[in-house]
């Protein structure tokens, strides 16, 4: 076995372990940090499918500037009341997840066996420059729009949590 | 590169850890985060099929999409404050004020 697939199975096993985590924990801290966990081992995969960029931004943004905000929100709002267990809610929720899985996976194994190493690719594949490229050409509108929503956001989020005076 | 299919199943098995996630659990906090695990999954499907075909398209809707879950987790979090703030609590099986 290429030693980048082995590698692929370790961070895939543990994305997978610490995602589980972030649903099964019922203190909402643990699972603010195994959510981080999980961001940023899918940081890494996307460092080992040649997309550098992405992946610090990745780190920077959701595992940063995102989980910042969950966890301010919940030392905020200090909920000391765990929620009580569901024996429905939870067998409901095992069942499609498996569901999913299982036809996903089929779907998958059905339509794409594909070994290959993928298409070549250039020198600057996934560098900052091609990036930007690609973001302020082919994409210019939707990264304007893109902007709106931001200030939206940040106005939206400012009037909703204001406490009404 | 691993095989193309690894990173589909990977992250299919993550997309549907996120939908137990929503479905199973009962606090919003945690709702909202299995919501950005869903999304993090499609991005990697994203990446891992711009890394296959050899094209930066996926890279750059992936670059939105970061956009689009930031402003969601800020609009999401705002409606959990203010309804904590009526409420004092964070269970979804509280809130049924607009329910028929």
């Amino acid at each position: 076995m290429a030693s980048a697939e082995i590698f692929f199975f370790i961070l895939a096993g543990l994305s997978t372990v610490s995602s589980l985590l972030v649903i099964f924990q019922r203190n909402v801290v643990r699972s603010a940090m195994a959510l981080v966990a999980t961001l940023f081992l899918i940081a890494v995969l996307f460092l080992t499918l040649e997309a550098p960029m992405v992946g610090f931004l990745q780190i920077l943004v959701y595992a940063g500037a995102i989980m910042v905000l969950f966890l301010f929100v919940i030392m905020l709002l200090n909920p000391t009341v765990l929620e009580r267990r569901q024996m429905f809610w939870w067998g409901f929720g095992s069942l499609t997840a498996l569901l999913l899985i299982m036809e996903i996976v089929f779907l998958i194994s059905n339509s794409l066996r594909t070994g290959g190493p993928g298409a070549s690719l250039k020198e600057s594949f996934g560098s900052p420059e091609s990036l930007a490229q690609s973001l302020f050409t082919d994409f210019v509108l939707p990264f304007e729009i893109a902007s709106v929503l931001l200030l939206v956001a940040i106005v939206g989020a400012v009037v909703l949590a204001k406490r009404e005076a | 590169m691993a095989p193309l299919h690894y990173y589909l199943i990977l992250s299919a098995v993550l997309f549907a850890i996120g939908v137990a996630g929503v479905i199973i659990r009962r606090n919003l906090i945690v709702i909202l985060m299995s919501i950005e695990l869903m999304l993090n999954a499609v991005n990697l499907t994203f990446i891992a099929f711009s890394r296959y075909l050899g094209s930066m398209e996926g890279q750059v809707i992936v670059f939105f999409v970061m956009t689009v879950a930031a402003a969601e987790a800020v609009i999401g979090l705002a409606i959990i404050i203010s309804v904590f703030r009526h409420r004092q609590t964070l269970d979804p099986d509280e809130m049924q004020l607009l329910k028929w």
